[in-house]
């Protein structure tokens, strides 16, 4: 099984197969983040940018170390520092970076898209860092491997997806990779927050309210309310959002008693979730990290050389 | 490089060792490393995924036999040591698993066939990164000569010289113990 894409910009293009090689290498990736020295020559001298438009801590940095730890040189480029603040446009500075010759570039945009825009216009591999409520694969696959780790499979799982779907490029990635895996989706939200035709998208039941969601789930996952995406105010107040669609101890017990709880971070306590599941045994926010640095080792080092195999 | 292992129509296959002979080969390595290291004291294994890691066990088991104790074992996949990524791609990944600190320790590097000596060197730089042995020594099931670095096996099992477009192939069965090791010619 030979991975044969160049870019990784959205898990819609990745069938089965391509997915299953990627977590299955991210697992291979993990025992070297468990070494004294955490760091093999894999990528030695190959540049990656690191290009964010939109603020970020812990996707940056993941990303940031999964390059270092395959000896690969990384450079980050932040909104503030860059000159898309004077006014260049996106394709130029493209153009400007590609003069440096890099052989990856890990963009997150806050455009929907920009990605493919972007891999039309330069020759070196692009990673999709998230692009605004389209996709954000790494973090897809990352659930994927952290809810593997749990169960051993993916298929014939029931996991809820709780929050503003509408806005979540979380979302969409883990309904196309966990459609692709067979389990089935059930996303719930304040109506304001699910987008018409959702069930279109994949393997999902739209749930008119949290319980049918959660109701003997396997796996929840938790969206952060993204207020700085949202034009208007789509909700009266978090008060009243955190009543209706806030995971806490009580609601919890609809799902399996083993059921995992994720949440792509970052969290808002009490709005989306209780500090008492943030910090309960069941949840693996902490978990979801750790294996979002071998997934990005993974993605790094499959797109290199991808697509010029025969 | 190591050898594939795809079969494919029209090759002249020849046999080059059976089962009982895989085994006396490796019975024989057993005796050797014992001989040589004075005993178990500080001798561990590491085979190389995949291929190396089910003969490194077959060697524990022979020199349990032996000697009556059991040497730790470790498995090491190169993939992410290889020099070829530009030139062949990235490949699948493999896990190593090295449970024990290799400092001080006597490490014999089981392969199955020696080629190149490009996945030994690949091997050796692993092995760095788990501390540092007090020397590497290398079995190999076959020797087939063609070296493009300086590079040479302690212990063989049988010595093959081959031509460089030629093929060894060795087998294992569902349980991973070795069938056979034959030799395809193009």
């Amino acid at each position: 099984m030979v991975f044969r894409h160049k870019h990784i910009i959205a898990l819609r293009d990745l069938n089965k197969e391509e997915i299953e090689l990627l977590l299955s290498t991210a697992e291979s990736m993990r025992e070297i983040n468990g070494r004294d020295i955490k760091k093999v020559p894999t990528l030695r001298g190959k540049t990656i940018i690191n290009l964010f438009y939109e603020s970020s801590t812990r996707t940056r940095t993941s990303f940031e170390i999964a390059g270092k730890r395959l000896s690969a040189d990384t450079v980050n480029i932040a909104p503030s520092n860059s000159s898309a603040t004077k006014g260049e446009t996106l394709a130029d500075t493209a153009l400007n970076l590609l003069a440096m010759k890099p052989d990856i570039i890990v963009m997150r945009h806050a455009v929907s898209g920009s990605h493919y825009f972007l891999a039309n216009k330069v020759n070196c591999s692009i990673i999709n860092a998230g692009d605004g409520a389209h996709e954000h694969p790494s973090q897809g696959l990352l659930d994927m491997l952290t809810i593997k780790d749990k169960f051993g499979r993916l298929d014939g799982l029931k996991v809820a997806i709780v929050g503003d779907i509408t806005h979540s490029r979380v979302a969409r990635s883990d309904i196309q990779g966990l459609t692709k895996m067979g389990s089935q989706i059930f996303v719930a939200g304040p109506p304001t927050m699910v987008p018409p035709g959702v069930e279109k998208l994949g393997n999902v039941v739209a749930c008119g309210t949290m319980k049918e969601a959660i109701q003997d789930a396997d796996v929840i996952i938790m969206l952060r309310i993204q207020q700085e995406r949202q034009g208007k105010t789509l909700m009266p107040n978090t008060r009243e959002y955190s009543r209706y669609f806030g995971l806490n101890p009580v609601n919890l017990k609809l799902a399996k008693p083993d059921a995992l709880v994720m949440h792509p971070g970052p969290i808002n306590r009490g709005v989306e979730m209780s500090s008492y599941v943030v910090d309960g045994p069941q949840s693996h926010i902490l978990k979801q990290v750790e294996n979002g640095v071998a997934v990005r080792m993974a993605m790094l080092y499959h797109v290199c050389g991808g697509g010029s195999v025969e | 490089m190591r050898t594939a292992r795809e079969d494919s129509m029209s090759q002249v296959e020849t046999l080059i060792l059976d089962q009982p002979g895989i085994n006396r080969a490796l019975t024989r390595i057993a005796h050797e490393i014992l001989e040589r290291n004075k005993g178990t004291d500080n001798l561990v294994l590491v085979g190389i995924r995949t291929g190396g890691d089910h003969l490194a066990r077959l060697l524990r088991d022979k020199i349990q036999e032996i000697e009556g104790k059991s040497l730790p074992l470790g498995i090491v996949d190169v993939t992410m040591y290889r020099d070829d990524l530009d030139s062949r791609g990235p490949r699948p990944v493999g896990m190593t698993d090295i449970a024990f600190s290799l400092t001080g320790e006597k490490v014999i590097l089981v392969d199955e066939v020696l080629f190149t000596g490009r996945t030994i060197r690949a091997a050796l730089d692993a092995l760095m990164d788990f501390g540092r042995p007090r020397n590497i020594q290398l079995a190999v099931l076959i020797d087939r000569g063609h070296r493009e670095l300086p590079i040479r096996a302690d212990y063989v099992g049988r010595n093959l010289p081959t031509a460089r477009d030629e093929k060894i192939l060795v087998t294992f069965d569902a349980a991973h113990l070795p069938i056979e090791v034959r030799l395809v010619k193009p």
